[in-house]
């Protein structure tokens, strides 16, 4: 298995675990008394889950899997395969830290790092998208 | 990779990048409001993230990676019209569910596009139930 791809898979592993604590969260404040923000996690929660865990997992195992590009090239780019891990994981990485508290409207401000959360993860799901297109073919 | 799993697949790609950039435009939104209509995005970029991507990704690879049939002249099966007629019926399906939610004037195609969903899904399963198999069967 080719070192991205393990490192894919392993992030996707952690944010599994981190989403299911955030599902936790949310629903343990119907019976614990926990902060204002822990009501604004579900959509981190779903997020962690659906991109950072499933989402992850599939890039992780196409990158692995996915029929060669080429000889020279098996896997397309690993520029651009790198390129989208780290937007992808930083993107998400800055929801996670930003959505609640934004949410709340806590302060400091941080809908600067919402929005470029937003731009990260728009900018490494297309990277993927091209990055993988070639890939798709009959043998 | 059979040429429907490239269709499928590819199809799913398309998904990917739209659901992404309509779920990072409202991203953007909940930390700069630039358009209240934004929001009427959600049910879409659900559809498309969902069941353009997700499910119809994991359909694309079973189509290629379940076992064949060696001695039949299709390796896939007889029946692989089914398996084309659920790609057609499931990306029918979806744009239709997103046209629903998108168009009030058109949100009677929303139940049409689940229906269409639901019958992709039984007809695909109709092609690959005879392939889950043990080996050499």
């Amino acid at each position: 298995m080719p070192t991205l791809a393990r490192w894919y898979i392993k992030a996707g592993l952690v944010y599994f675990v981190l989403a299911l604590i955030a599902g936790v969260l949310v629903q343990a404040r119907t019976v614990v008394d926990l902060p204002t923000w822990v009501a604004t996690l579900r959509p981190v929660y779903v997020h962690l889950l659906a991109v950072g865990w499933i989402t992850q997992l599939i890039i992780g195992v196409g990158y692995w899997m996915f029929p060669k590009f080429s000889r020279e090239n098996p896997r397309g780019s690993e520029q651009l395969a790198w390129a989208t891990f780290i937007l992808l994981n930083v993107g998400l990485a800055l929801r996670v830290i930003s959505e609640p508290r934004v949410s709340i409207r806590a302060e400091p401000d941080l809908s600067w790092m919402l929005a470029l959360s937003a731009v990260l993860q728009l900018i490494a799901g297309w990277l993927f998208v091209i990055n993988t297109w070639a890939r798709i073919k009959e043998r | 990779m059979p040429p429907l799993s490239v269709w499928m697949v590819r199809v799913a790609l398309l998904h990917l990048g739209i659901g992404f950039t309509f779920g990072a435009l409202m991203l953007f939104d909940k930390a700069a409001p630039t358009h209240p209509d934004i929001w009427r995005l959600w049910p879409l970029h659900i559809e498309l993230t969902l069941i353009g991507w997700t499910v119809q990704l994991a359909m694309g690879v079973a189509f290629w990676i379940m076992p064949r049939f060696a001695r039949l002249p299709n390796r896939y099966g007889r029946r692989t019209t089914l398996a084309w007629a659920a790609f057609a019926l499931l990306n029918a399906g979806v744009l239709a569910v997103c046209a629903g939610n998108w168009w009030p004037s058109l949100a009677d195609l929303t139940l049409a596009g689940r229906i269409a969903e639901l019958s992709a899904v039984i007809l695909f399963i109709i092609h690959l139930w005879p392939r889950i198999k043990p080996p050499g069967a």
